[in-house]
């Protein structure tokens, strides 16, 4: 099964990355676009999905940093 | 009989040899390939700065799993004394043995100059040799060394004296939370911070202070040889 995590910075904690981006639109004609934040996305293929939870959390995300989400395709 | 201090080696480290130069300044050393499962009997611990795992997924994240870490965490569990330097400082947090996390610095900048820090608790191993309040000039070069904790956490550290290391005031390069340069554990045997002590042990270099931190290993005696 193809699964997709995404990994976003917590809420209230700093994301210079989105900052600068968001600060860059205007001068490229984007006009009316806030909240900007930059995370990861992880694509994987996985036999078993219930294990996915325990992999973000001992791995692919700090959960003192940076929220996940799981999302799973079926086939 | 002179304490031994082993300093690990990841694949991507690359001040191992400033930090292993640094604890021969003052007493015995050697390297620690990170593929060991055991810590050689030594009696303290430098997890050294550099690129572990080429700081993929985040800095510090993979190099935890490496066989030696378990050793490392064993070591520090019975109170063995282990400093942890720049990516060795992220590699301590992400491993869960420091309190919080290290974040891409809030100018998204590489940074690479001289600070000052200041030292908030000198009863740590690595801080016997310094006074409360004193001043080092230490050089910091980093991506990641914003460090992040709740403001429960960051209240309760303060409480507990478990502020290791403040940058001086004006002197915060990364945006890191109460200007925290670098924090201890529970115990007080781990301590890890973000500037590079390694670096500066010589005049020759700009400044010597960062050689105390070395050498309070062998100040700190009632803590050091606890783990054996």
């Amino acid at each position: 099964m193809k699964a997709r995590v995404l990994i976003r910075p917590k809420q209230g904690i700093l994301d210079p990355q989105g900052q600068t981006v968001e600060r860059a639109l205007p001068a490229l004609g984007f006009e009316g676009i806030t909240d900007v934040h930059i995370g990861r996305l992880v694509e994987l293929e996985v036999s078993d999905p219930s294990q996915l939870e325990a992999l973000c959390e001992k791995l692919l995300a700090n959960t003192l940093i940076e929220d996940f989400e799981i999302q799973l395709e079926e086939d | 009989m002179s304490l031994r201090v082993g300093v690990v080696r990841f694949p991507g480290s690359c001040d191992e040899t400033d930090a292993l130069d640094a604890c021969a300044m003052v007493t015995d050393a050697e390297l620690l390939w990170h593929g060991r499962t055991d810590l050689d009997g030594v009696d303290a611990v430098v997890v050294p700065g550099g690129f572990s795992y080429g700081d993929y997924l985040r800095p510090g994240a993979i190099a935890r799993f490496s066989p030696v870490m378990k050793a490392v965490a064993d070591f520090a569990a019975e109170g063995g004394p282990v400093l942890g330097i720049c990516n060795g400082f992220q590699v301590l947090c992400e491993a869960g043995l420091l309190p919080g996390a290290l974040l891409t610095n809030s100018g998204l900048r590489f940074l690479c100059k001289q600070v000052d820090i200041i030292v908030e608790n000198p009863s740590t191993p690595w801080t016997a040799a310094c006074e409360a309040g004193e001043r080092l000039s230490i050089p910091v070069k980093h991506m990641s060394g914003r460090w992040h904790a709740d403001e429960a956490t960051v209240a309760q550290l303060e409480a507990d004296g478990r502020i290791a290391f403040r940058y001086a005031p004006g002197d915060n390069p990364n945006g890191s939370t109460a200007d925290v340069a670098g924090v201890c554990n529970e115990a007080g045997n781990v301590v890890g911070l973000m500037p590079h002590p390694e670096h500066a042990v010589d005049v020759l270099t700009g400044s010597a202070d960062g050689l105390k931190l070395f050498a309070s290993i062998l100040k700190g005696g009632d803590r050091v040889g606890a783990a054996n």
